[in-house]
């Protein structure tokens, strides 16, 4: 399954669903693209909801991390929704599961920007 | 003894990495691991494939990627080859430490180690082959490294 993002606004805050595969190639180029192509719009406040995300590779952490830190850099602030157990698993053996602020509940997640 | 054995000759392209992955999965789940096993030693075996056709091979099309599955007792025992300059796993970054945390690259290596019981890195100047072990109903606690 490739990857695929549909974005919505709640309070101010840009949410992104994802879905399918972040992996090398199509599935990162994609995360990317709607990462910068909505800081380039001024949609600072991005929360990546990765619940329907069935699978990720180092070069989808890599680019959860260059989404961050590229958010970061511009005065945004990016934040991750709803892990799936490999995802966390995923992100918790390669230590960055305290460099992100993950959140469970989506109300919750919105509030806390 | 070799109970089983099966070889694939692959082109340097992103299918490669995904046609591996496909076939490390349906290998380990008839090998007998378990789902989480499964997930693990796939991701292994994309992850060195990954290094075989990116930073072995460099997507040069006259460059194979050789993967090869055996079955030998309890063990499964994968090994990637590339054709490209070789891997020197001295010089491979820890990315767990805090000036690597928080790099986009670097983690394939540590993520094969963290699935396997047994991660062999062999270059050379024709290539690199890594080798993976992974011990049917393993309790090993980490992957055990071995340069030659």
């Amino acid at each position: 399954m490739t990857m695929k993002t549909s974005t919505r606004q709640v309070d101010g805050v840009t949410i992104v669903d994802c879905s399918g595969r972040i992996t090398l190639g199509e599935g990162s180029v994609i995360l990317r693209d709607t990462v910068r192509d909505l800081l380039s719009k001024g949609q600072k406040k991005i929360l990546l909801n990765l619940g329907e995300v069935t699978y990720i590779d180092s070069s989808g952490i890599g680019e959860l991390v260059s989404a961050f830190t590229t958010a970061r850099k511009e005065g945004g602030e990016l934040k991750l929704l709803k892990l799936t157990k490999k995802v966390h698993d995923l992100l918790q053996i390669t230590k960055l599961y305290t460099v992100f602020d993950v959140k469970d509940d989506e109300a919750v997640a919105v509030k806390s920007f | 003894m070799i109970q089983h054995r099966v070889s694939y000759t692959m082109d340097s392209t992103l299918e490669t990495v995904d046609s591996a992955e496909q076939a490390a999965s349906r290998i380990a789940a008839e090998s007998g691991f378990d789902e989480d096993e499964v997930m693990g030693i796939s991701m292994a075996v994309r992850e060195a494939a990954v290094n075989a056709v990116l930073h072995g091979n460099a997507y040069d099309p006259d460059k194979k990627v050789i993967l090869d599955f055996e079955t030998i007792g309890n063990d499964l025992i994968i090994t990637i080859r590339d054709q490209g300059a070789g891997l020197d796993p001295n010089k491979i970054p820890d990315p767990l430490s805090p000036e690597n945390l928080l790099k986009t690259s670097g983690r394939g290596i540590f993520l094969i180690r963290s699935f396997m019981d047994e991660v062999h890195i062999q270059p050379s100047q024709t290539g690199t082959a890594i080798k993976l072990v992974k011990h049917v109903h393993g309790t090993s606690a980490g992957a055990k490294e071995a340069s030659q």
